[in-house]
């Protein structure tokens, strides 16, 4: 690409440069909007509002959402599921995802089948809620995690990872006097760490961001994790959703606008927190298994 | 070959079943790994499938399903003949029309922009804020709409007023629901779309570009004639998943934007199943919408995906 750097093809990446940088501010100016008003004072806006810079400071907000327990005990109950989850999901997956890797095992492709065929085919919510009803997870943590435990997507990306590395690793454990769950967590896991931290994010952020679980399956408010808590007072408090049964009762009025503000950054944060670590690694493992399962 | 390797393949010849208990026996630990999540498949999504029964009977939950009484296709019929599921079943194809109209060519055009982009530093910096919407909840990407779009104080209308036209109440507008939802949808999610495209177009010749550009193409040209083309097969198989996901759109996307005034446009069979199932107690019945809603996402998939492979491509299975 050195040489025919002609008029119009420097002109069309000049185009294409300015406008790729308009759409990614684009994408990202809600979220500035949105933690800069959060540290604005309520006064400055009910003057004015602003787009992007208060004149003041204020961590009034913060200070409010700190002080309600209702508020601390869903992050509470967000931090714990999704790290109980991430870790129930990451062994039952890998180790359904190593069990089927090896070519010789009988069965193999029938399990495989039958696992694509909950990605093309589903007994829907009414019937899932059943059995999660029959099993006596109402109103249980375990409801938030167990019916959601193994993404098949998930599974067959980890299963295309494990199934790259080389065989002849695997044979000289074998020698050495390995058994297979020695092979799995000596050599399999520790070498296939990309593929373990993007899975282990894809898990932790469906288990943080998880809101439909917990309208279905808790009916006790003072479970719910932050997903639920913050369509309260952001959505519900605006009057406008569709069913404003169980209004969380430390929110009888509308918050006011810097409040709703804190409650979207606090729910936020740990992913934007977590997302810089992981983000070197998940390009490359989220492609491992997608191209071809 | 040794001896015992001989005798082994003897046995092998001779008596299968035994080589098959041999072969079972030293997988044991294999077994051992794939039972718990065989019985997580098992448990969660082919006992919910066994439970789609309960579309034909009058179930209820004291009884089990199978002491509910059978009904034959009684809430089917109902289903069919129900004028408000007939809007219902037309809000999610116009869902997924607009979908597929204004959001699915968005991340293949996003992709072609980034792969021309030579500066790898500046790339990977749009990459990097593209990805995150991705990541965020449809609770807190909505939430961050609604308080940017309320009538007061909202960003967006005071915005309006300040250039000096009328207020505009997005949220509570019936024909400004799909606009707010597809916008809601690119914004989420056409930055983490273009990863697969892209890594389709990492793998195309450089030789073909150079060859091009001897023939005189300019940008476009190459774009066009080398780039799409290469890329058209993963755009096929992204397509029939779309398709396949027709009735499959996002519930809890759409249930957070769902009001009392936008319903005759927003109400679609999820959101509808849930109401009528777990809020109305109506198990049969919204199964029955479901088991529908299921089916036809299946029969569309194969279907699509037998049209790939007529034009001749790969498809997806």
């Amino acid at each position: 690409m050195v040489q025919d750097k002609n008029f119009g093809s420097r002109l069309f990446d000049a185009v294409n440069i300015l406008l790729l940088a308009l759409i990614a501010i684009a994408m990202f100016i809600p979220f500035l909007h949105v933690v800069m008003t959060s540290f604005a004072t309520v006064e400055e806006l009910t003057r004015k509002p602003f787009l992007l810079i208060p004149t003041e400071y204020s961590l009034k907000a913060y200070e409010y959402i700190l002080s309600t327990s209702t508020i601390f005990r869903a992050l509470g109950v967000s931090v714990g599921i999704t790290v109980g989850g991430t870790a129930i999901s990451m062994v039952l997956t890998a180790l359904m995802a190593y069990g089927l890797t090896r070519r010789d095992l009988d069965g193999r492709k029938a399990i495989n089948l039958m696992i694509v065929f909950t990605m093309l085919f589903n007994g829907g919510l009414i019937p899932t809620f059943i059995v999660v009803k029959a099993m006596g997870l109402i109103d249980s943590y375990m409801a938030l995690i167990l019916p959601t435990a193994i993404n098949a997507f998930n599974l067959i990306i980890m299963r295309s990872f494990f199934q790259n590395l080389p065989d002849g690793l695997e044979e000289s454990a074998k020698i050495d006097g390995c058994n297979d769950f020695g092979i799995l967590f000596r050599i399999v896991i520790p070498l296939s760490m990309p593929a373990i931290a993007t899975i282990s994010l894809f898990y932790a952020v469906t288990y943080w961001n998880n809101f439909f679980s917990a309208i279905m399956y808790l009916n006790d408010a003072d479970k719910w994790p932050i997903q639920v808590l913050l369509r309260q007072i952001v959505i519900m408090a605006s009057g406008l959703a569709a069913d404003t049964s169980g209004m969380g009762d430390d929110f009888v009025k509308p918050p006011e606008q810097t409040i709703k503000m804190a409650v979207i950054v606090v729910s936020t944060l740990p992913i934007l927190i977590a997302y810089p670590f992981l983000q070197k690694y998940f390009a490359k493992g989220a492609l491992v298994g997608s191209i071809k399962g | 070959m040794n001896s015992s390797a001989v005798q082994q393949s003897a046995v092998t010849a001779s008596n299968p079943s035994s080589s098959l208990m041999k072969r079972i026996i030293r997988n044991r630990y294999m077994y051992l790994m794939i039972l718990p999540g065989l019985i997580y498949f098992i448990i969660f999504k082919y006992v919910p499938m066994w439970g789609l029964v309960i579309s034909f009977q009058d179930y209820q939950p004291y009884k089990g399903i199978l002491g509910s009484e059978w009904v034959g296709l009684k809430h089917f019929q109902r289903l069919f003949s129900e004028p408000e599921f007939w809007v219902i079943f037309k809000n999610t194809l116009v869902l997924f029309v607009f979908n597929i109209l204004f959001y699915f060519p968005v991340p293949i055009i996003l992709a072609v922009m980034l792969n021309e982009v030579s500066n790898a530093f500046f790339k990977r910096f749009v990459q990097t804020i593209i990805y995150i919407p991705h990541f965020i909840s449809w609770v807190i990407i909505v939430s961050i709409s609604f308080v940017m779009l309320t009538l007061d104080g909202g960003f967006i209308n005071e915005m309006l007023q300040a250039m000096g036209f009328e207020k505009i109440n997005f949220l509570m507008s019936p024909e400004w629901f799909h606009p707010m939802y597809i916008i809601q949808v690119i914004w989420r999610e056409a930055g983490w779309g273009t990863i697969i495209y892209l890594a389709a177009m990492a793998a195309i010749d450089p030789g073909l570009y150079e060859a091009a550009r001897m023939d005189g193409a300019g940008r476009f040209r190459q774009i066009w004639h080398i780039t799409l083309p290469s890329i058209r097969s993963v755009i096929i198989v992204l397509l029939i998943l779309r398709v396949g996901n027709v009735l499959d759109l996002s519930f809890e996307h759409v249930y957070l934007l769902l009001n009392s005034m936008n319903r005759n446009v927003a109400e679609i069979l999820d959101t509808y199943v849930y109401t009528t199932g777990l809020k109305q107690g109506q198990f049969s019945y919204s199964t029955a919408v479901g088991f529908f809603k299921s089916f036809v996402g299946l029969a569309l998939v194969m279907l699509s995906n037998r049209l790939a492979k007529k034009f001749g491509e790969e498809g997806v299975y």
